[in-house]
């Protein structure tokens, strides 16, 4: 059947920023269910955030970093071009965005380890 | 023909409405051979009731486009050798996102139909009496007007746009950007009734930005630039208070 045709750069960058805005969607109720232990069950909460040592959860949380900051920076290019005048460089922006939320993630993850 | 002369293998896809299958044919290899060329070789010479469209063969009239190997193309200016895989085989269909009327002729009556939704047409207003509208060539609305009105309105944007997939309202970025020229132009009136319409429930705020219309426009027209602005015209007409239906 027909395969719509979909492999170019601003496809990509509309599926980066659905899927990471879904992935956050998910993630963020748990974010806050963990933080509540902050204030009903600190010593929970100390428990869950020695398992963070782990580097596989810390490559999850750079993950999950890279996600809310290509969200981030995506979310702003898409603002730029509905309330700014046209800019014929989508496609570069677009790579700026995913850039720098490598950028971030990355500082992120080296931080961590 | 020779026997060992180099053949494509075409799969066409056969039938009305939405019931059909691929057929397959083999089409001798011509030098400088387009897709149109293919499909006029098996109407010519393989099966007379083969049905496509078509009228210019020079990439003007815009009634040549179909799916070729899944992607939307002008097919009187879409070189064989520059689509067809590397075992020559090749894939034809009819413009997606449009019911199918025979075999290769898609049905592009609900893409003109939202033109019209689109009030992408002339609304005149003056008369004899008033002065004529001063239209300066080099301004930069009038630039963006002449580059959008090269539109030849073959649904290529159309079949390429996966919102209009989505959302059989969408008044889609051909519709939308001529809607734009109407709206820039020093002539027109009606300018609200034009940002109604290209801003209900169908319009220009469907548009996910994915680019899709510009990637495959064959004019290498971007109705995301026409987009983009009727967003943000209507968007300030909102905030200020004005209407959008
Ligand atoms: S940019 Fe808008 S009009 Fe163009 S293909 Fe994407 S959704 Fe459709
Ligand atoms: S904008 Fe381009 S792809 Fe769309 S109808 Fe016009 S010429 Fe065809
Ligand atoms: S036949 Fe007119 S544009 Fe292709």
């Amino acid at each position: 059947m027909k395969t719509p045709a979909r492999k170019h750069p601003l496809w990509l960058a509309f599926m980066l920023h659905r899927v990471s805005g879904l992935a956050l969607a998910l993630f963020l109720p748990l974010h806050f269910w963990v933080l509540s232990y902050a204030l009903t069950a600190p010593v929970t909460l100390d428990g869950f955030l020695r398992w963070t040592e782990y580097p596989l959860v810390k490559f999850a949380e750079f993950g999950l970093v890279f996600l809310l900051a290509v969200h981030f920076f995506g979310g702003l290019r898409l603002l730029a071009l509905e309330f700014l005048p046209w800019s014929d460089r989508q496609k570069t922006l677009a790579a700026t965005a995913v850039g720098a939320a490598f950028l971030v993630s990355g500082t992120f993850l080296l931080k961590a380890i | 023909m020779p026997a060992d002369e180099p053949m494509l293998r075409v799969s066409v896809w056969r039938g009305s409405g939405t019931k059909g299958e691929f057929e397959n044919f083999d089409v001798p290899v011509r030098e400088n051979q387009t897709i149109l060329d293919i499909v006029s070789w098996i109407q010519q010479y393989a099966d007379p009731t083969l049905s496509y469209r078509f009228a210019c063969r020079v990439g003007m009239c815009g009634s040549c486009a179909m799916m070729v190997n899944g992607e939307p193309r002008w097919t009187c200016r879409t070189h064989v050798n520059k689509v067809a895989s590397h075992d020559n085989s090749l894939t034809l269909e009819p413009l997606r996102n449009l019911p199918v009327i025979k075999d290769l002729a898609a049905d592009l009556a609900p893409f003109f139909e939202k033109w019209v939704e689109a009030e992408a047409f002339h609304h005149p207003e003056s008369t004899r009496e008033d002065e004529i509208a001063a239209v300066d060539p080099e301004s930069a609305e009038r630039a963006g007007i002449d580059a959008a009105i090269e539109c030849i309105n073959c649904a290529v944007c159309y079949a390429a746009c996966d919102t209009v997939a989505g959302n059989v309202d969408y008044l889609g970025p051909a519709a939308l950007q001529r809607a734009w020229t109407q709206f820039q132009d020093e002539r027109a009136g009606s300018k609200d009734a034009i940002l109604d319409a290209v801003s209900g429930s169908g319009g220009c705020h469907n548009c996910h930005s994915m680019g899709s219309c510009a990637h495959y426009c064959p004019n290498e027209l971007n109705p995301l630039i026409a987009i983009a602005d009727l967003k943000r015209i209507t968007a300030w007409r909102r905030l200020k208070g004005g209407s959008n239906a």
